[in-house]
């Protein structure tokens, strides 16, 4: 049995969590805890070690999906997760423009954890009506033009299956710009 | 869409470097607690400027940048019988008050000093209105937002920040975009660091062999990155950290062949295809 996985990763509410629940097939596995700072009561529970969702292929291969923890103080979970990654996917929190840097802090960690890995930009809440267009969260985030910028909403299946497919079609490019 | 936030999160420097790269059109508002201030752009360019203090009709930009007198102003105002910025500015060339070359100026000083204010705010709530033109009978003058972000990058005196944006200095080269370098200002101090970006040179030794400190070498290449001159890299030679695959799945995948690891991918896509 071969198992690959994908990481999603994204500041403190961007929406992981309901990201994995909507193309999971068991149950999403999360070690969520009620929240204790006044400051990130935007919900009211967070994400402490990882979420993990499964979406099984044949007998043989089955994908891992693994959410990380949003908090920074959580932040040392991140590189064990990342151990071996397919790819990842970085999830932005559209209506809220103050989490930005901390959006592009992680995706500057993960680029350093794996240099060469495919990865994808997902512009989540794009169903709200503040919601900044994935082109401006692109120029807000310095995002290079190589790397998709995908409009998403974590709770709507058929977006979570877009972003997933795009992410897999450029791990298929880069496979073949190595070879 | 909506543009909206706080500046806080997302700074004046930051809120016109997008405008300027998405070639914006609308309205930018901007609302402290104590002030408030509209600009207008079209197609990323600066049009007009204004206060929610001050109208920022002709009159009042030319009295504010000292070009004419309250009472210079009363009079033409009188005499012209209309508010629209075109009458206004005939009537006073025509009466000698000022020349044409007087109302550019003055119409671009009373911009720019209402933009580089907002540099120096670090708090307000913006929102961006894709459907607003600037207002109708007021004098409109298109100002490249790239100086105008050069220059407002090099007044944010706050070092905290710059750390911010360039954590390391010693990991972290240049490189030079390809955006033409003619029409853009810049110092003696741009220009020496321009002429020390290679892409085996960290920030930090540009800033070694120009003689500046942290602070100016921070100040200096925040400006040019905003204004999309340069942008960072890692230094040719400083190898990024390799990790090996440890764990089992990982050595799976990597003793796998090219065409394996496809035929892996490609199942991957056909079964998410069917969820």
């Amino acid at each position: 049995m071969q198992t690959v996985k994908m990481v999603i990763t994204g500041p403190f509410s961007a929406g992981k969590t309901e990201f994995i629940q909507s193309v999971s097939e068991i149950d999403v596995v999360t070690t969520e805890r009620k929240i204790s700072s006044d400051a990130e009561r935007v919900k009211n529970e967070t994400t402490v070690a990882m979420d993990f969702g499964r979406i099984t292929v044949d007998d043989d291969l089955v994908l891992y999906l693994f959410g990380t923890p949003g908090q920074r103080r959580f932040d040392f979970m991140w590189e064990i997760l990342s151990e071996g990654m397919l790819g990842f996917i970085v999830l932005v929190d559209s209506v809220r423009p103050e989490t930005f840097r901390e959006a592009k802090h992680i995706l500057e960690v993960f680029r350093g954890y794996a240099t060469t890995t495919p990865y994808v930009v997902a512009a989540n809440k794009q169903d709200l009506p503040d919601a900044w267009t994935p082109e401006d969260i692109r120029i807000a985030l310095k995002i290079e033009k190589e790397i998709k910028v995908l409009a998403c909403v974590a709770t709507d299946k058929e977006t979570v299956k877009t972003v997933l497919l795009e992410l897999l079609y450029s791990i298929l490019e880069n496979m073949q710009t190595d070879e | 869409m909506a543009l909206k936030g706080n500046l806080r999160d997302f700074s004046t420097t930051q809120l016109l470097n997008l405008v300027n790269l998405a070639r914006k059109t609308g309205k930018l508002s901007v609302n402290s607690p104590t002030i408030g201030a509209s600009l207008y752009f079209k197609e990323g360019r600066l049009v007009h400027a204004s206060t929610n203090t001050e109208d920022g009709n002709l009159t009042v930009m030319l009295i504010k940048t000292g070009k004419l007198t309250k009472e210079q102003a009363v009079a033409i105002s009188k005499k012209s019988g209309s508010t629209s910025d075109n009458v206004i500015g005939k009537y006073l060339m025509d009466a000698k008050l000022v020349s044409r070359e007087d109302i550019v100026q003055g119409v671009k000083d009373y911009m720019l000093e209402i933009v580089y204010d907002l540099f120096t705010w670090h708090d307000g709530d913006f929102f961006f209105d894709q459907d607003s033109e600037s207002p109708s009978g007021r004098i409109t003058m298109p100002l490249n937002l790239d100086n105008v972000i050069l220059e407002g990058s090099r007044r944010i005196q706050e070092l905290d920040k710059l750390q911010d944006e360039l954590p390391d200095l010693s990991t972290i080269a240049l490189k030079i975009t390809d955006k033409p370098l003619r029409g853009v200002k810049l110092t003696q101090d741009d220009w020496r660091v321009i002429s020390h970006i290679h892409p085996r040179n960290s920030i930090k030794q540009i800033a070694q062999n120009n003689n500046m400190d942290e602070f100016q070498i921070r100040k200096i290449v925040y400006g040019m990155m905003q204004a999309g001159l340069v942008e960072i890299i890692r230094p040719e030679g400083l190898e990024p950290k390799k990790k090996k695959p440890v764990t089992r799945a990982a050595r799976k995948a990597a003793s796998q062949s090219p065409a394996e690891k496809r035929s892996v991918v490609t199942k991957l896509i056909d079964r998410i295809k069917r969820i």
